[in-house]
């Protein structure tokens, strides 16, 4: 057994390297403020569970990314919002969808994994099983943003369905640069825990449900990795791209890093997905066929990274 | 490229022996007939997308298995139906969940795949999804029958989730799990759906496994698989997934695949599954007492059973 380690993600996409400071900066700002949020948590001896769920927390209240308050909207104007969790050792998950008033989805997702005999549940009746655990919830319009509504309206001039990243006329609005929020971890027992969030896609039809809750395919974590997916939800779902991960490196004997690399490429073309993951043994992965992923992690050994774009 | 191969399950589980017939042989009887239907379209030279939607459309409506009429009921007594449906070659695919009006919950899956961007819908939108593409709808009273109310009562009573088929002393069989079909042709065309009703006593807008794609419906250019069993659990061991991952990453045969992942999937009592492979090839695996299954191969094989073969 290794150290601990700690990645996460704001969203994989066509992210402009010529995207603004006002719209970079308090994102990046925000990934290391719950990088360290994770890593003090991580020190501090809690589960990977405990991190995983309080750093999604963390990112589902802040605006600039695609999950709770700040999710993209739906075609009618709306917010829909799923979650998934799943713990490594035991393989136990939870996952909703479809929630409005719920003000952190990832913590509906935990309490159906601990408070019910089943593992997924979604729109009117996960909203119910959210009051009758006294979990916060608001007006819907607590989570709608100016900058949604505006990329709503621009996604529907367009008359298609958009991952949000992508940017086809700088003009109107430059940055569409959120998509899923996630998180891994691992601590020195080997306790792995993956978590992810969102708002879904641009325009989407309402009642329609993504890569996100979907175990397997947003989420997954086994005794050898924890994995949380990012990008185009029918592509990750088709892929399979959580899963992959775990599978190649079990079954195939790859190492994290290419476990991780293997699963992104077969996704689908370029500017699918991305994805972050940690390994029983302290290792890091955060590979992505995108233009960029919002991405910062963490290890043991003191390596750190906050990025947007490539490396090279 | 080997012959055209179809496999269908109708819900695996704890099958009692003493299975009373006249509980026992409709379903068998329904599964022949389909298998038929399925072989037929097959040698006619429709694809296995067309083929395992409609052997999926008839068991849906046969009252006696666990999906579309005849659906279990949820703890509020009220019907709640998902199907998924995945082609091999392209991956494309179509999942829907809590349907209370559309009678064939696995022809909105493929709507979904085929008339939308998106992969899976669900609920109220679902069902609006349905009436806007004129697919046919009933009241939901219609899914509802007097077997599955009284086995809501005797589980309640019982105060438990169950897997429909247990406690054989006051109803001795509560045989219908999910309904699900496999197959391939000779181009190596492949297909997977599965459509169910979920699990009796059920808190209401639960999702089990069968609408999740790599859980309860998987196909690629190997193979196509149909699970059945304890959704928990099936989630969990992303079975229908990992018995193509067995062939593509460990070189297993379908049958070793398909048998590794039922083992791997939990305790005795969790699941069964039907695949067939991209070269003719079927297995059907399960761990459980029993599961209602039927298949056939081009080259003259035919099985349809209920318990193991030994």
């Amino acid at each position: 057994m290794v150290g601990w380690a700690i990645a996460l993600h704001g969203g994989a996409g066509d992210i402009p390297f010529n995207l603004p400071d006002e719209r970079r900066i308090p994102r990046e700002t925000a990934l290391g403020r719950c990088l360290d949020l994770g890593v003090s948590a991580l020190k501090s001896g809690k589960h990977p569970l405990d991190v995983t769920e309080l750093v999604v927390r963390e990112l589902e209240n802040h605006p600039d990314f695609n999950a709770g308050k700040g999710s993209v909207l739906t075609e009618q104007g709306t917010v829909e919002m799923e979650a998934s969790i799943m713990e490594g050792k035991t393989k136990r998950c939870g996952a909703v969808s479809g929630l409005t008033t719920v003000v952190n989805p990832i913590s509906v997702a935990r309490l159906v994994m601990e408070k019910t005999p089943h593992i997924y549940l979604a729109f009117d009746a996960a909203e119910a099983f959210a009051r009758a655990h006294g979990v916060e919830t608001v007006e819907p319009s607590h989570f709608i943003t100016p900058e949604n509504i505006a990329r709503l309206k621009q996604a529907k001039e367009f008359n298609r369905v958009q991952l949000d990243y992508t940017a086809p006329t700088p003009e109107i609005r430059g940055d569409s640069q959120i998509g899923t929020v996630g998180c891994v971890a691992v601590d020195n027992a080997g306790n792995l825990a993956s978590a992810t969030s969102t708002g879904g896609y641009v325009n989407k039809m309402v009642g329609r449900i993504g890569d996100t809750p979907v175990i397997g395919v947003g989420t997954y974590a086994n005794h050898l990795c924890a994995v949380s997916a990012t990008g185009k939800g029918e592509y990750i779902i088709r892929a399979t791209v959580a899963r992959e991960v775990a599978a190649v490196m079990e079954y195939k004997g790859l190492s994290l890093a290419e476990a991780a690399a293997y699963a992104v490429e077969q996704s689908g073309p370029k500017g699918t997905c991305g994805l972050v993951a940690v390994s029983a043994n302290g290792e890091v992965a955060m590979p992505f066929n995108t233009t960029g992923m919002f991405r910062a992690c963490a290890t043991e050994d003191g390596y750190t990274e906050i990025a947007i774009w490539p490396k090279n």
